[in-house]
């Protein structure tokens, strides 16, 4: 790793104490930027001058006896396609060439309040399709550990951020294992909160009934933090929760005895996990029983049809979502003597290749005659997945399993075939599709020395459960190699 | 050639109608965002992220218009349901996200009626849903269609207006029937306060569907016509509409599905697109709103506010007055909102026959309603008693609405004076001498000829006295010298 390793509750800690400047935290991150960013190429955008402007404040505010907040000073990288007032936001997309959101997302406002410093935008997958971040039109993100491989999608550029030391901190979106798949690949924790936890308003929709912001961070804390940071209703997301966010930080520390915890065995020998991955989850659910957890297999039976009701429900949605990138008022336009072929030139150039596919699948499934038996079919399989989930939250308080079915893989190895690339989803669609929380944990690594993630699943609402069992297996996490 | 009479020549033929009315809701702001709903001001003056779709933003719903939606319903003796939003999707570029946010299997008003106090007839509700207005293009240069257009200016303003569409079932069958529909739907829009109902602003728009059959038999082929702005085209691009199928089997052809633009200069309806050209609007759940599921607590509310309807108070008017509830002075009283102003002068004593043709032909003036209702009872009462002429009262009543005037006090101003019978024997007889020839035909003629002639005479002596004089007494003076 080459940047600084400090945790941000660290960084947050100092700064608020005043014992250390945040605009020289912002400087330490932003010289590692530099230093490595041009090899990693984790960002679409950074933005130096208001980064060290905002640390600045935040001293000015230290010096005046006031407290910036729980994150003060704490340098964040923000996934490019939440939108930032004046900013640019491209979502990895030439469709969005030029725009510039006229409004801040509800998180970046929240973000804001705690203190956090945003130092920049970070690349994905075009519109966060994609598990690898080769789908971006500015260049593939490479993975701090091993820059031959990819660090994950579709917010692999918010992974690698935090993974590196470019950032403390990285917010990321989830639509089918966007945060947890990137975060296991780069060895960092990356968490999908609740759906409906976090407020939607101001994310770039994709999916809109599985897409949620979540946290990255070094450490389980961290993440927890970040979380508490962002998370709570906001009146402009009509999907908001109304309630109260417990304080999960508190209880971190209060360990697993006790603690029900399913195995999940459909997750478990799913199609294509590697041996060496599910050798190290078995490995943290022996630490997690050593610790107190009662441990057991469960059965989850639906999960084998999550990745197909997936593909369906997604492109559906995309296809719809997708449809306002049309040149006429935002954005990338190429002209054309009608309408129509304005449209059909402008989105033809401003696509890619896998953004096409989604919205011609997504748009084939929702046709007259195909509705219920694509779409309206994997609405039920949906069902019929959070039905089985809820009957193993009966008996057990977490689930667990792997995270994604192998480690970091080389560039162009499943760009041929796209299935073998969304089979990389396997483990984390389900919680998609449910609506659950879930959390990737680094915990060692696989016998290629790259970094392998566990993955802790809970019912609705669930978190502070779900970051206790994480903290557990950070905390039984072997110590080897810790950075490349 | 009327369509009535074409319906009558080929008696076999039945015309069915089914309408489909869209009335923007009276809100204050807009549907999904906190923009004013208002007509007329600046073009993109009242717009949002939310309003213009751009990338990240999200709908929220107007709680008013659900008020206002289910006052209407209520209105129509509809039951509220458990509905939901689905996205329509289709490219326009005066449609923001090119999806259109409506209701589709789930809408929140069915099965309610309207009854037709005239025809005495009932016409089905089928539903009453919510949906988005878009926005309004004006195309500039060629024809002034899109198709030809130099280029196209887009006004988003109206973009995510509410709006109520009210869907009758095919239970109109002439095209009166459907003008009749649609005034008795907006006194209701207009007394339940959910919609101005203003057709030249486009607040209120109709569509038809027009079919024709021999009654026994399925109903024809139905053609759906779009750009009915006004009661005047709704009713001839029915009877046009009507005809023109009925030419087509006639000829041994049959009609063709289709939706037709009625073109209102040349009179005629001319295809649209046909049903093989017809859109295919994917609809499917909008992931970014809940269910609406308005508690029975709500529904008690809106039940309790809903104002007496205009059918009851043309019934409690006429009963008043002791007339039909079909006659027109009672129709035209509740339309102006003056049936409070009859019912009250009434009950002070004021004849009601007199009170409803003050109401029907000298009150059509703004402020009409704030005339005090004793003094319309003694204006009348001085013209039962002989003190006032028709023509005086009349007057004397423009007057009162302009002073407040007592109407005793403006006639005294007025030297209006009740003419002594045998002084207006006098005036009468001088005029039968200087018209000896015509009272010659008079005294000698028919009916009818006395009918034409007694004009002449009573004019002539409303000359002399300056209008002072009673028409009907000297009416009676006429037949009483005639030895009639």
């Amino acid at each position: 790793m080459t940047g600084p390793t400090d945790t941000a509750l660290d960084i947050a800690a100092a700064v608020r104490a005043g014992r250390r400047p945040a605009v020289d935290v912002v400087d330490e991150h932003l010289a590692a930027i530099e230093a490595r960013d041009g090899e990693i190429h984790a960002f679409n955008l950074v933005v130096a001058d208001e980064a060290r402007q905002a640390a600045l404040a935040i001293d000015r505010r230290v010096a005046a006896g006031e407290d910036p907040g729980p994150l003060a000073g704490v340098p964040i990288a923000l996934k490019d396609n939440l939108c930032t007032a004046g900013v640019p936001t491209t979502c990895s997309s030439r469709i969005l060439e030029g725009w510039r959101p006229p409004y801040d997302a509800t998180v970046v406002e929240r973000l804001a309040d705690a203190g956090a410093i945003v130092i920049g935008k970070t690349n994905l997958d075009e519109f966060a399709m994609g598990s690898s971040t080769e789908n971006s039109a500015f260049g593939p993100t490479r993975n701090p550990h091993d820059t031959s491989k990819v660090p994950g999608g579709s917010s692999g550029g918010s992974a690698a951020a935090v993974a590196a030391g470019f950032a403390a901190l990285g917010l990321g979106s989830d639509t089918g294992g966007s945060i947890r798949q990137p975060a296991a690949l780069c060895g960092v924790v990356g968490m999908k909160p609740t759906y409906g936890r976090v407020s939607r308003y101001g994310l770039v929709a994709f999916a809109s009934s599985l897409d949620q912001i979540g946290p990255f961070g070094r450490t389980v804390a961290d993440a927890a933090a970040l979380y508490e940071a962002i998370a709570g209703h906001d009146p402009r997301d009509a999907t908001s929760i109304p309630e109260p966010v417990p304080h999960v930080s508190a209880g971190l520390a209060e360990g697993v005895a006790g603690l029900r915890v399913g195995v999940v065995t459909e997750l478990c020998e799913a199609e294509g996990i590697q041996p060496d991955v599910m050798a190290r989850v078995r490995q943290a659910i022996d630490a997690l029983e050593e610790a107190g957890a009662k441990v057991d297999e469960v059965s989850v039976p639906a999960v084998v049809y999550g990745l197909t009701a997936y593909y369906l429900i997604n492109p559906a949605e995309a296809s719809s979502n997708l449809a306002r990138y049309d040149g006429v008022r935002f954005g990338l336009r190429v002209d054309a003597p009608t309408t129509g072929e304005m449209y059909d030139r402008t989105r033809t150039a401003g696509f890619g290749a896998e953004v096409e596919r989604r919205i011609m699948l997504g748009t084939y499934a929702l046709s007259a005659g195909y509705y219920d038996a694509f779409y309206g079919k994997a609405q039920r399989v949906r069902t019929l997945i959070i039905r089985d989930l809820d009957a193993a939250y009966e008996r057990f308080d977490v689930l667990v399993g792997p995270t994604a079915p192998s480690t970091a893989f080389p560039f162009g190895a499943k760009t041929a075939d796209p299935l073998t690339m969304y089979l990389n989803d396997v483990c984390t669609i389900p919680s998609n599709l449910s609506g659950h929380p879930a959390v990737s944990v680094p915990f060692g690594t696989g016998d290629d020395g790259l970094p392998v993630g566990v993955q802790v699943m809970a019912p609705a609402l669930g978190e502070a459960t779900m970051f206790r069992a994480a903290s557990a297996v950070e905390a039984a996490a072997p110590q080897g190699k810790d950075d490349t | 050639m009327s369509p009535t009479a074409t319906a009558a020549a080929s008696t076999e033929w039945e015309i069915v109608i089914g309408l489909e009315v869209h009335a923007e809701l009276a809100t204050r702001t807009k549907l999904f965002c906190g923009c004013p709903n208002r007509f007329g001001d600046e073009p993109n003056s009242n717009v949002c992220p939310v309003c213009l779709g751009l990338p990240g933003s999200l709908p929220v719903l107007n709680e008013q218009a659900v008020t206002l939606a289910m006052r209407l319903g209520r209105a129509l003796h509809c039951e509220v349901r458990r509905s939901i939003f689905a996205r329509k999707n289709y490219f326009y570029p005066d449609m923001p996200k090119n999806y259109q946010i409506s209701q589709y299997d789930l809408p929140i008003n069915v099965e309610g009626r309207l009854e037709l106090t005239q025809s005495g007839s009932t016409v089905g509700i089928e539903r009453a849903h919510i949906e988005e207005d878009t926005g309004k293009s004006t195309h500039v240069g060629g024809g002034g269609r899109i198709h030809d257009a130099g280029y196209s200016l887009v006004d988003y303003n109206r973009a995510g207006v509410p709006l109520l569409e009210i869907v009758s079932k095919p239970d109109l069958r002439s095209a009166d029937d459907a003008r009749a529909y649609v005034t008795e739907l907006r006194a209701i829009l207009l007394a339940t306060g959910a919609s101005d109902a203003r057709m030249e602003e486009g607040s209120l728009r109709v569509d038809a569907n027009v079919s024709i059959h021999r009654p026994g038999d399925p109903f024809g082929t139905r053609c759906e016509i779009k750009n009915l702005n006004s009661l005047r085209s709704l009713g001839r691009a029915i009877e046009y509409e009507a005809r023109r199928q009925i030419e087509v089997v006639e000829s041994g052809e049959t009609v063709r599905q289709e939706t037709r633009h009625w073109d209102e200069d040349e009179g005629r309806t001319g295809t649209l697109r046909t049903k093989e050209e017809a859109e295919d609007y994917r609809y499917f759940p909008e992931p970014d709103l809940v269910p609406l599921d308005p508690e029975d607590e709500w529904i008690a509310r809106v039940d309790a506010e809903l104002p007496v309807l205009p059918a009851e108070r043309r019934t409690v008017l006429a009963d008043a007055a002791r007339v039909a509830p079909t006659v027109t002075a009672v129709a035209i009283a509740v339309e102006r909102g003056l049936d409070g102003l009859a019912l009250e002068a009434i009950a002070a004593g004021g004849e009601p026959g007199r009170v409803l043709t003050h109401v029907e032909h000298n009150l059509a003036v703004e402020g009409a309603g704030a005339l005090d209702p004793g003094k319309l009872a003694a204006l009348v009462s001085m013209e039962t008693a002989g003190e006032l002429t028709a023509t005086q009262a009349k007057a004397v009543l423009a007057e009162m609405l302009a002073s407040g005037d007592d109407p005793a006090a403006i006639a005294k101003a007025k030297g209006y004076e009740r003419m002594d019978a045998d002084e207006l024997a006098t005036v009468v007889d001088q005029v039968i001498a200087a018209n000896a020839d015509e009272w010659t035909r008079f005294v000698e003629g028919d009916d009818k000829l006395r009918g034409k002639l007694t004009g002449l005479f009573v004019g002539q002596v409303m000359k002399a006295t300056k209008g002072q004089a009673d028409g009907k007494a000297v009416t009676a003076l006429l037949r009483q010298r005639a030895g009639a």
